[in-house]
C-alpha cells in the first residue's frame, strides 16, 4: 500500500526557469534572419514562372531588381517597376547607372540584374529590357523563377 | 542597523515579453530565396560587323510563336520533347571542332547531317513579341537542362561524381572545353 501512496506524492514540476532563454534564442534567430521589405510593389505582385534548372542568387547586395507585371488598375499591358515607382523602358539605363554608382569598382563586374516578371508578361517587354541592359553593358541577368517543374507553366 | 533587503525584480513576465517579440518577428519574416535561370547577354555589337558564318547543320532552331506553339527545326513539338532533342543535337559529334579534333566523349548518333561538335553546336531561340513569358522560360529551362544533363553524364563517367560536386577548376574545364553552353536569343519578331 505504502508503495502506491509514495508515487502520488512525488512527480516534481518541470522547471520553467530556462523558458525565457529558449524563447530568446528563437527570438534572436528570427531577428537576424528577418529581411524587411524594402520596396513596395506598385504593380500587381508578379506570379513567377516555374523552373528547375536554377541557380541561387548569392550576395543580394549585388543584385538589382526589375519587376514586370500588370498594373493594379487592371490594364492588360506590362508595367515595369524600378525601385519604387513605375517607369518606362527608357529609365532602365539611368537606373543601372545609379545602381553602379553605389558600388565600388571591384564589385561592378559582379552586379546582376534580376528580372522578376509575371508569367503572363510578354516576351516583347522582356526583350526591350534586355536591349536596354545591353546598351549599358549590364550583361549578367537572372530570370527569377519559383522552384517547380517547367512543364507546369504550359498548363492553362 | 535595520537594513532592508533590496526586493528582487520579478522576472516572471520576461517570457511573456520575449514571446510577444518572437511572434512579431515570426510574422514579419519572409524567407524567400532568390533563384532563377542565369543568363549572360551578348555584348553590343558593331552593326557593320559581318554576321558569323555558321553552317545550317550546326544550328538548332527553336521558335516559339505568338500562340505559344513550339517549333524545333520547323516541326511542331511538345515542350517535354525539347530536352531530348537538344541533347541529341549537342551530343551528336558528327564532325570536328575548329581545331580539327573529333568529339571523342560524345555519345550521339554521329549523324553527318546534324551538329559537328558540342563546341560548334549553337542553339537559337526565336520568339515573338506576343509570346507568353512562362512559355519562353519553360523553353529556356529545358535547353539549360539539356546542357546540365550532358555535363552531369560526362562528369559521372570521367570523375565518378556529379558536376556540382566537382572542383571549380574541373567545372570550368567542362564548361569551356567539353560542353560549352551556346544559346543565342534572337530579338523577337514583331507580328
Amino acid at each position: 500500500m505504502s508503495k502506491f501512496k509514495k508515487k502520488k506524492k512525488g512527480m516534481p514540476g518541470i522547471s520553467t526557469a530556462s523558458l525565457p532563454d529558449i524563447v530568446f534564442m528563437l527570438l534572436f534567430f528570427f531577428m537576424v534572419t528577418t529581411v524587411m521589405r524594402e520596396t513596395d510593389l506598385k504593380i500587381k505582385k508578379p506570379v513567377l514562372p516555374k523552373a528547375d534548372q536554377v541557380k541561387k542568387l548569392e550576395r543580394k547586395s549585388l543584385v538589382s531588381y526589375i519587376y514586370v507585371g500588370k498594373g493594379k488598375d487592371g490594364s492588360m499591358d506590362d508595367k515595369i517597376q524600378l525601385n519604387d515607382k513605375i517607369s518606362s523602358v527608357k529609365a532602365i539605363q539611368s537606373f543601372i547607372l545609379a545602381e553602379r554608382a553605389t558600388h565600388s569598382e571591384i564589385e561592378i563586374p559582379f552586379l546582376t540584374t534580376s528580372i522578376k516578371a509575371d508569367k503572363d508578361a510578354f516576351v516583347g517587354t522582356i526583350s526591350d529590357i534586355k536591349e536596354e541592359l545591353r546598351e549599358v553593358n549590364a550583361l549578367k541577368i537572372n530570370y527569377s523563377t519559383l522552384p517547380g517543374s517547367a512543364l507546369e507553366n504550359m498548363k492553362k | 542597523m535595520a537594513r532592508r533587503e533590496n526586493p528582487e525584480i520579478n522576472a516572471g513576465s520576461m517570457a511573456d515579453i520575449a514571446f510577444l517579440l518572437l511572434i512579431f518577428f515570426l510574422v514579419t519574416t519572409t524567407m524567400d530565396v532568390d533563384q532563377g535561370i542565369s543568363r549572360k547577354l551578348p555584348e553590343k555589337q558593331d552593326p557593320n560587323a559581318p554576321p558569323p558564318n555558321i553552317k545550317e547543320k550546326n544550328i538548332f532552331d527553336v521558335l516559339v510563336n505568338r500562340n505559344n506553339e513550339i517549333l524545333v527545326q520547323n516541326e511542331y513539338v511538345e515542350i517535354g520533347d525539347i530536352r531530348q532533342m537538344a541533347k541529341d543535337f549537342i551530343d551528336n559529334g558528327g564532325g570536328v571542332d575548329a581545331e580539327g579534333n573529333p568529339c571523342d566523349w560524345c555519345n550521339g548518333a554521329r549523324d553527318p547531317e546534324s551538329s559537328d561538335h558540342p563546341k560548334k553546336a549553337v542553339i537559337s531561340i526565336e520568339s515573338n513579341r506576343g509570346t507568353n513569358y512562362a512559355t519562353f522560360i519553360s523553353v529556356q529551362n529545358e535547353l539549360v537542362a539539356a546542357y546540365n544533363e550532358l555535363r552531369d553524364a560526362y562528369s559521372l563517367k570521367n570523375y565518378g561524381v556529379k558536376f556540382d560536386e566537382l572542383s571549380l577548376e574541373k567545372q570550368k574545364k567542362i564548361k569551356e572545353d567539353i560542353y560549352p553552353q551556346i544559346i543565342s536569343e534572337r530579338p523577337p519578331v514583331k507580328n
